[in-house]
């Protein structure tokens, strides 16, 4: 192997669009220095690739595809491609503004309180504290739940007559009745809890391997110049941690968005579609009504949310590149 | 980098002052987290009699443990744990020795197939599934894998895959290439590099990759929902939700004991890597 260090890899060291590293090169060098090929890469990357191109990328083509049609569950139909149908039915549909707005509002709610709790958690987890061993326990263990049990437990916890919450209440003298996850006005409010109890470990050990690339010296020298712990976290640590947090919360945005078994065993949507989100309504549509068409359609729809997400967190990356 | 280092008094030790208010939240990070699991274990061992009396004890005052009995006798659970894992074990294998290539590649090979693959990997990861779905249930029942746990692996594979390449590359472009030219510098082989700077600084974010891929294929409900109708080939999530069903007459013991029972193999899987856990990922103080 040779042991000098090419352009290439001093390229690779610099940011994209800097001065030094002009976004377009003129043209291709072969380089053999350190960096390696472009072929190289391929190698690398190819036994990834080939599955999810056969077993992702096409499938999404056609289901894309399937959303203009009115295909449904019946074999032996033939499909037929029928424009726009679907979606000026879904867009004079009730049930579906109903699920979008339900959907949004689980989306956000979820995903802001997951943020907050979990980055609050991971800095705790990573100070040198008594019972630390206890929390780091349990952060982990709804993460090896499979959301269908934390829904169970969910549901007992949320127990009208024989749940500890209601129990609780009475405990304090307030009136502990309320049929959570039955009324129309505590329903939504009260999945949302279970989602960010669900969603907390993944994005605390996220943030957490996050922290621990953030520089020790840095906090070190900091310290010796007189930084307190505020200014330490403000100014080191959270610039560090930027690109780990725009993307998990961007990817929990639209995980939260497409999310289904939680709140399928939790509610199944009620009470009277309080709680019935876009993926809820899908399924619905696809395997309950045999719509596939139709079914498609909606997801389709979905697309064009996340889509929005997603331009959002590019944009965010393309500024943070400029600065 | 280098800043203007500006004479400031030194303070007095700045992390004392927070810690009451530290423990306080880790306290409430406690509770919050833990109660809950432990209102299902208490459950678990509570007869009927007990859920239903007016004056519920927290604690159950016998230890009878007729709902475990009941919980696996009524649902297939020991089967149903034995699908889950397979599946999952052989799905996080695949995914990793398959995406540690492919993330070095992306973090570190400036080419044009950085942006096409990252794209890709963006993509498949945040479409519905119900998009999916369809088209993938028609695509394996041509190849014969509908109602099979290869065709449940075929698919986790494909589907944790995207994430934990994203995740991984985001760790490997956080080690700096310095480290690795200086590796160069001294003469040492790309393999050799690697092995003994690159990988073992990746440990921490190699550890939550596959921590989350497994997770992942153990938890998932829908595509086995759609995929399996096969009661002999149920994973644990799909037995549970059918298990739900029958919660109407007050069975929450036996449900909170089938759920406990079926936590046990991924809590089990913790406690095995919970060495390398506390060692990487989760090591302690920032050393200040």
């Amino acid at each position: 192997m040779t042991a000098t260090v090419s352009d290439a890899a001093r390229r690779a060291a610099t940011p994209k669009g800097t001065a030094s590293n002009p976004p377009k090169a003129p043209k291709r060098r072969r380089n053999r220095g350190y960096a390696g090929s472009g072929r190289d890469a391929w190698l690398l990357v190819l036994p990834a690739l080939i599955p999810v191109a056969a077993f992702s990328v096409y499938p999404l083509v056609q289901g894309i595809l399937l959303g203009f049609t009115d295909a449904e569950a019946g074999l032996n139909k033939v499909v037929t491609f029928n424009g726009i149908d679907n979606y000026t039915q879904l867009l004079g549909n009730e049930l579906f503004w109903n699920s979008f707005r339900i959907g949004l509002i689980w989306a956000f709610g979820v995903t802001i309180l997951q943020f907050l709790a979990s980055l609050g958690l991971a800095l705790l987890l990573n100070l040198d504290l008594k019972l630390r061993w206890l929390a780091r326990t349990l952060a982990l263990v709804p993460w090896a739940m499979p959301p269908v049990i934390i829904a169970i437990m969910w549901r007992l916890m949320l127990n009208p007559t024989y749940g500890p919450i209601n129990g609780a209440m009475k405990a304090v003298g307030l009136p502990g009745d309320i049929n959570w996850l039955g009324d129309f006005s505590t329903a939504l409010p009260a999945v949302i809890v279970v989602g960010v109890w669900a969603g907390m470990p993944q994005t605390t050990i996220t943030l957490l391997a996050g922290l621990q690339n953030v520089s020790a010296d840095l906090h070190e020298a900091a310290a010796i110049d007189g930084a307190n712990t505020w200014q330490r976290f403000w100014h080191i640590t959270l610039p560090a941690l930027r690109p780990v947090i725009v993307a998990i919360t961007t990817l929990d945005l639209i995980w939260n968005f497409n999310s289904f078994a939680l709140v399928y065993v939790l509610t199944a949507g009620g009470p009277g579609g309080q709680t019935m989100l876009p993926m809820l309504f899908a399924y619905n549509e696809a395997f309950r009504y045999g719509n596939f068409g139709y079914a498609a359609a909606m997801g389709n729809v979905m697309v064009v949310v996340i889509a929005a997400f997603l331009f959002f967190y590019l944009r965010s990356q393309a500024r943070s590149r400029l600065s | 980098m280098t800043q203007a280092v500006a004479t400031v008094p030194r303070q007095r030790r700045p992390f004392r002052v927070a810690r009451p208010f530290q423990y306080l939240a880790l306290a409430g990070y406690i509770v919050f987290l833990g109660f809950p699991l432990l209102f299902l274990l208490t459950t678990a061992f509570k007869t009927p009699q007990e859920l239903q009396s007016p004056n519920p004890t927290f604690l159950p005052t016998t230890f009878n443990v007729d709902n475990f009995a009941a919980a696996i006798e009524k649902a297939n659970l020991i089967h149903a744990a034995g699908n889950s894992l397979f599946v999952a074990v052989f799905t996080t294998v695949i995914v990793t020795l398959i995406s540690l290539p492919a993330a070095y590649a992306l973090a570190r090979f400036k080419t044009k197939l950085r942006g096409v693959a990252t794209g890709w990997i963006l993509l498949s990861q945040v479409f519905p599934f119900i998009l999916i779905i369809i088209p993938l249930f028609l695509v394996l029942k041509q190849i014969g894998l509908i109602n099979n746990l290869f065709g449940l692996i075929l698919v986790y594979t494909v589907w944790s895959l995207p994430f934990a390449l994203w995740m991984l590359q985001g760790y490997v472009a956080g080690i700096p290439a310095e480290l690795e030219e200086a590796g160069a510098m001294d003469g040492a082989s790309r393999i050799r590099i690697l092995r003994s700077i690159v990988l073992p600084l990746l440990g921490p974010g190699l550890v939550a990759t596959s921590l989350f891929t497994f997770i992942s294929s153990w938890n998932e409900f829908f595509f086995a929902l759609v995929l399996i109708q096969d009661p002999n080939l149920q994973t644990l999530p799909l037995t549970l939700a059918r298990f739900v069903g029958a919660e109407g007459q007050v069975q929450l013991g036996q449900l909170a004991a089938a759920s406990l029972l079926a936590t046990i193999p991924s809590l089990a899987f913790f406690a095995l890597i919970q060495r390398r856990l506390t060692s990487g990922l989760m090591s302690g103080a920032v050393k200040g």
